[in-house]
């Protein structure tokens, strides 16, 4: 199991078009990625490919999130998806 | 308006050459083609279906699968023709109705049974309810995954989608009534007029289709029993869709096209026939919209609908953001007036941080200035905003305040104004109240405005969106002409003839903008597209025909008298087609 955390970087957080460009991206990848915000226990981690968990998460500006993933290239594909979280995807 | 009776309507699908449907003109233009109907709205499946006999779970849940998928595919393919706001809206959509969340519930409960329908029926309904207890955004959210169990239960259905239909042709969109909703998703390249069978002259269908230039026809009763794919021939102008049009509408067309584009140039002066000159100025409602009106020769602006920045706005905008927005339109009008109106939120414009959606009566609720009883404190931060923007701008800034009833209010907004350092104050009159009292309301502030739309529904206790009432919901309406004569009776009254000026939907009717100068109203000011016609109209007649025109209006029997009595003696609607 990889595990990496990152840091919502977006001004509005982890919804609207922050969301929906995190989503697009974990929907490409070939792995089950699971979110949850930082202190919560694994089990409790939701669907990172939906947008509704995503939304629902409620995840604001400058909280920490913890992605997982399991299987071959998890590693790279968390780095990517970290770098998107840490990005002001609003702003662009 | 002539509001006639069909001769039979009874809702037929077969369309019988020549058969025409009389409604109510509200934005001109000549034109022939296609119709698609908006499809019916989707109903709910049955409370508690089960699965049909003979289909299996598995069945069920592979369809669901389908349809969601082919929704997604739809909402993707549709994103991908739109831009800005339009295309996240779509995007997020795209991604709802395929989420793993949604139809991994969904498929829960056709596992226990219940119908592909009803299990996707309720399991957004489940999520659509989470989203609002959060509260927010993710409660206007909430719509969002309610309109995708809509698409999902008609893709299962096998009928169309809910929306305006998507078509790769032009088309003319037939409705019942277009919600404000609908006409956000609206291609103005790709649709040719539009049409209702419900509706009045001051719905959303007729301002946004004055707004974008759109032949409409309101309150056309039948017309939405007619097949998809029927041609048409539609004058927005005298108010009638005829089907199976002949060479004699395709000539009237044609006519349109051509004189159409010489309607769409505007000098930059308004003016009557004998040079008395009448300023035509604009609404907007953001920069955009301002940089487009000057384009098209407006002489400013008359009414600035702030609350038009921040719709969708769950909280209010900050000090920065809205000098911003306010400074776009400025700096589009170097020189020349900008008038200004403050939040006019509530009734069918609601903000979620300012109003009550819970109330009985919306139109005659906490809306416009009257928000400022019930949250202190956020107009009184807007008028900061406006003098900071106003403040090194070149424009000459006025500011107004909507829903004013009293002398008492328009005395308090002065002093707000005077705080900011806004030199120049005013107030609308669409309360017949302050029509009435126009005279005391003028000793505290330095003009007024007409805002007809409101005028009309509050002076006839009419609601602008229903199409029974459309009839009675015309400024037309000689009681309405006569709250404006008071106006400006007022105004001469008070001793200084302070500026009145129209920036309700009346302004744009060539017809009406004649009776409205005949009636000593000042200033003109509408959807930039109008301009051209109401100057060319204006440009035809002199100072003494217009106030002989109104006098008329103001006596006749009727709105329909009077607008036909008007129309008569202006032969150059005709000729323009308008």
């Amino acid at each position: 199991m990889s595990e990496r955390t990152a840091v919502i970087a977006s001004r509005v957080g982890l919804h609207a078009r922050p969301a929906g460009i995190f989503v697009a991206a974990v929907g490409a990848l070939p792995l089950e990625v699971t979110i949850a915000m930082a202190g919560e226990p694994a089990d409790d981690a939701m669907d990172a490919s939906s947008i509704l968990s995503i939304m629902s998460l409620g995840a604001s500006n400058g909280d920490t999130v913890v992605l997982r993933a399991d299987g071959d290239g998890a590693d790279e594909a968390l780095d990517s998806l970290v770098k998107i979280l840490e990005t002001d995807l609003d702003a662009e | 308006m002539t509001m006639q009776t069909l001769p039979d309507s009874s809702g037929s699908d077969h369309a019988e050459p020549g058969r025409r449907f009389a409604g109510v003109g509200v934005s001109p233009g000549r034109v022939i083609g296609s119709i698609l109907l908006m499809p019916q709205a989707v109903s709910e499946p049955a409370a508690g279906e089960r699965l049909a006999e003979g289909i299996s779970p598995e069945e069920a849940s592979a369809d669901l699968r389908a349809a969601a998928k082919a929704v997604q595919a739809d909402l993707t393919e549709r994103s991908i023709g739109a831009s800005g706001t339009g295309r996240e809206v779509l995007e997020a959509t795209a991604l709802m109705a395929n989420d793993p969340m949604l139809i991994t519930a969904a498929v829960k409960l056709i596992t226990n049974g219940a119908s592909a329908q009803r299990a996707i029926w309720d399991a957004a309904a489940s999520v659509a309810e989470m989203l609002h207890n959060l509260g927010g955004y993710m409660a206007e959210r909430a719509m969002d995954v309610l309109d995708v169990r809509r698409r999902i239960v008609a893709e299962l259905r096998g009928v169309a989608a809910p929306g305006i239909p998507y078509s790769d042709m032009p088309f003319i969109l037939v409705s019942e009534d277009l919600a404000p909703a609908d006409t956000a998703t609206l291609d103005p390249a790709k649709v040719l007029a539009l049409v209702t069978s419900s509706g009045g002259p001051q719905s959303h269908t007729a301002i946004i289709a004055r707004s974008l230039g759109l032949p409409a026809v309101v309150a056309a009763v039948g017309v939405d029993g007619l097949a998809n794919g029927t041609e048409v021939f539609v004058d927005g102008a005298a108010g009638t869709v005829l089907v199976d049009p002949g060479a004699d509408e395709a000539a009237l067309a044609a006519a349109w096209e051509a004189t159409s584009a010489a309607l769409a140039v505007f000098d930059g002066t308004g003016r009557l026939a004998d040079g008395h000159l009448v300023p035509l100025l604009s609404n907007v409602g953001g920069a955009q919209d301002a940089v487009n009106a000057a384009a098209a020769g407006a002489q400013g602006v008359g009414l600035l609908r702030t609350e038009f920045c921040f719709l969708e706005r769950d909280a209010e905008p900050t000090l920065d953001e809205q000098v911003d927005a306010y400074r776009g339109v400025f700096d589009a009008f170097p020189g020349k007036k900008v008038v200004i109106r403050t939040l006019d939120a509530g009734a069918d414009k609601p903000l979620p941080f300012l109003t009550d959606a819970s109330e009985p009566n919306p139109a005659l609720g906490v809306r416009g200035y009257r928000t400022d009883f019930t949250s202190p404190g956020v107009l009184v931060r807007q008028l900061q905003a406006i003098a900071r923007a106003a403040d090194g701008s070149e424009a000459d800034v006025w500011v107004m305040a909507p829903m004013i009833s009293t002398a008492e209010e328009a005395e308090h907004f002065a002093g707000l104004c005077t705080t900011a350092g806004l030199p120049t104050t005013g107030v609308m009159v669409e309360v017949p109240s302050a029509a009435l009292t126009a005279a005391s309301i003028l000793e505290h502030v330095d003009f007024v405005s007409l805002g007809t739309n409101d005028l009309t529904q509050y002076a006839m206790a009419a609601d602008r969106q229903l199409g029974p009432l459309a009839a009675l919901n015309t400024p037309w309406q000689p009681a309405v002409l006569q709250l404006i004569r008071l106006t400006v009776a007022g105004s001469r009254d008070e001793g200084h003839d302070k500026p009145v000026g129209v920036c309700g939907e009346a302004a744009a009717d060539p017809a009406l903008a004649v009776v409205l100068v005949g009636l000593g109203v000042s200033t003109l000011s509408m959807t930039a597209r109008a301009l051209a016609a109401v100057a060319a109209v204006l440009g035809s007649v002199t100072l003494p025909e217009a106030q002989q025109l109104a006098a008329l209006a103001l006596t006749a029997h009727s709105a329909a008298d009077a607008r036909r009595i008007v129309r008569d003696k202006l032969p150059i609607l005709d000729q323009l087609g308008l």
